[in-house]
């Protein structure tokens, strides 16, 4: 993507006169500030936590200290030494890759027939998947779940993540397939590749890159995701939004220990976002779910 | 899914296993295509059935019955007594679906209107663009949960530094998710923090796709900025705003996360951030009252569901 071009604001074909491009200087510049400010709100609340996670007990509830301090370690020795967040950030690891993978087993070839064949009816299928709230089937879900045994597994946390997956995965590549050129395979099967060849050695390959951005989302709200893990992880199978979500009551009073979690577990995300932010907005623009 | 398919599918004949002649390969095409299309959708149709339509179907008939306390205890159907009783309480039940929509409306007309703003700002190239995206990606990717943890920090009534900016700038300390009455209306503001990125780049990518020529005719014309933009350029853009309305309505509706991690069970001493969603959550995993919370979820899902359909009526019209 291209920096630069701040001459792109003049519009083509308009006369040019002074005044008018004084005025768009003008308009240009505070063009600039606005952005700035804007992106400014949205980026201070993740800066400051990611101060605060540097900083003393005394110093987090301190709001005149801004973000000039001698940063301290502590906070991140504390909770790595109770231990919890390093498990749960492992299950989330295993959680999501585990999901993500079968996800994309499911839904990669069934987004290539929908995309294909335009079946946009039993696509719709998916789309009802997201619209569907998760907590309507999070009770049957425990209702049979619990008689099975199986609440506090990794395959109950597999499965209800999938859920989530599943649909976002078809979602951004129905229309990857559906943008693929038709004739590349029927080249390909006039060559003498069967239709399924034609999938796995033609298109499969070229949607490589869709199906990576769309399996990295995946994972980003498998990892994200807090509703499933409350109520089917047990304390060994725990993931992090949840071990997160019980430092508040045992521990409110720690908040530099509060601000070190929530960072550790929002870094890989924000890492993912900054070397993968232009794929990612694609994904999200065509895909646009999110659990 | 319409039956037609799936029957069209199991009528093809068997296509004939290797090398078909020549001149009858088009139809061979054809069929083994049919045949494989389905075979290609099985898991994820299979997938769907049993964790989706099936779980679904199961919620229906518990809303049906009286199933309390531990999940294998026995239950019986009572007709639909959960539904009115649910539809009778005007204690947790209304106030919830009053918040649900009030959070919804509220958050998502905000985030459309900054949203747009925002991508018509942005609409032109300028320097700095990628890291503008990227900032603006973060509030979509991060944890729920730790915006949750984060935003109880900052707006925390004696130590954040929400208020003590506030009080920088001469205005009155608030207290923000403390309180009864600004709990809702803080939560709001929140998922307006997070979720209007979402709006910008949705309609950034769809004006991007807009052709140049109308607005350029409309220069020619003689329209100002704002007579572009209001009967030229959004117009164009009203397919965009169609979808992402209602894929954000969606979402919203279904808010959970920062709603559980910042007021906890119930939303809060007084219910104040008591939304269906956290309201059919408490029913089941506190209170283990399963059939009325499946009453509740149906209704629920139908809520969705019609605001689905009344949305995509309005933009269709709009867009025709």
């Amino acid at each position: 993507m291209s920096a630069t071009v701040s001459r792109a604001t003049r519009p083509s074909g308009a006369p040019h006169t002074a005044p008018r491009a004084r005025r768009r200087r003008g308009g240009a510049w505070l063009r600039g500030t606005a952005i700035t400010i804007v992106t400014l709100v949205f980026a201070l609340p993740l800066v400051w936590m990611f101060a605060a996670a540097f900083k003393t007990n005394v110093q987090v509830t301190d709001p005149s200290v801004g973000l000039w301090f001698r940063p301290t370690l502590d906070n991140f020795r504390s909770i790595v030494e109770a231990g919890q967040i390093v498990r749960s950030m492992g299950n989330s690891l295993l959680v999501g890759v585990v999901s993500t993978v079968l996800s994309a087993v499911i839904a990669v070839p069934a987004a290539w027939a929908v995309g294909r064949f335009n079946m946009h009816r039993t696509g719709s299928l998916i789309l009802v998947a997201r619209i569907v709230p998760a907590i309507s089937l999070l009770v049957p879900w425990y209702y049979l779940f619990a008689r099975m045994g199986l609440v506090g597994s990794y395959t109950v946390l597999v499965l209800s993540h999938m859920f989530v997956s599943v649909p976002l995965i078809m979602w951004i590549m129905i229309s990857f397939f559906a943008g693929l050129p038709v004739e590349l395979e029927e080249a390909a099967r006039t060559d003498g590749l069967s239709a399924f060849g034609a999938f796995w050695r033609i298109s499969l390959p070229l949607a490589a890159p869709g199906t990576a951005t769309a399996s990295l989302l995946a994972f980003v709200f498998s990892w994200n995701n807090f509703m499933f893990a409350l109520v089917f992880a047990d304390d060994r199978t725990q993931t992090v939004p949840v071990t997160l979500f019980n430092f508040i009551s045992y521990a409110s009073t720690d908040w530099g220990g509060l601000m070190a979690a929530a960072t550790l577990i929002t870094v890989p995300v924000v890492l993912a976002a900054v070397l993968g932010q232009k794929y990612l907005v694609a994904g999200l623009t065509s895909g646009a779910t999110k659990g | 899914m319409s039956t037609t398919e799936v029957s069209a599918a199991r009528a093809t004949p068997r296509p004939p296993q290797t090398t078909a002649p020549r001149a009858r390969r088009p139809r061979t095409f054809d069929q083994a295509n049919r045949r494989l299309k389905w075979m290609m959708l099985a898991p994820a149709l299979l997938f769907v059935g049993l964790m989706i339509v099936f779980p679904l179907a199961f919620t229906l008939d518990l809303s049906l019955t009286d199933a309390f306390g531990a999940v294998n205890a026995g239950k019986s159907h009572i007709g639909l007594r959960n539904f009115a009783d649910a539809l009778e309480d005007t204690r947790r039940f209304w106030p919830a679906a009053r918040r649900t929509l009030v959070f919804t409306v509220g958050a998502v007309v905000l985030e459309t209107v900054l949203g747009l703003a925002l991508a018509m700002l942005m609409r032109k190239p300028f320097r700095g663009m990628r890291w503008v995206r990227t900032v603006l990606i973060i509030p979509l990717l991060a944890t729920p949960v730790a915006i949750g943890i984060l935003w109880l920090l900052i707006l925390d009534p004696t130590n954040g530094i929400a208020n003590h900016l506030l009080a920088a700038v001469g205005l009155p300390r608030q207290e923000f998710l403390g309180s009864v009455s600004q709990s809702l209306p803080t939560l709001m503001l929140i998922d307006v923090w997070q979720w209007t990125p979402m709006m910008t780049l949705l309609l950034l990518a769809g004006l991007t796709t807009l052709p140049e020529e109308p607005e350029e005719a409309a220069l020619v014309d003689g329209a100002n900025g704002w007579q572009r933009f209001r009967h030229v350029i959004l117009p164009m853009l009203g397919p965009t705003l169609a979808t992402a309305l209602v894929l954000r309505a969606v979402d919203a509706l279904k808010t959970f996360d920062i709603l559980y991690a910042t007021k906890g069970a119930g939303g809060g001493s007084d219910f104040e951030v008591e939304t269906l969603n956290v309201y059919a959550y408490g029913l089941t995993f506190d209170y283990q009252e399963y059939g009325l919370a499946a009453a509740v979820l149906v209704l629920f899902t139908l809520f969705i569901i019609g605001v689905v359909v009344l949305l995509r009526r309005r933009g269709g019209r709009k867009n025709a």
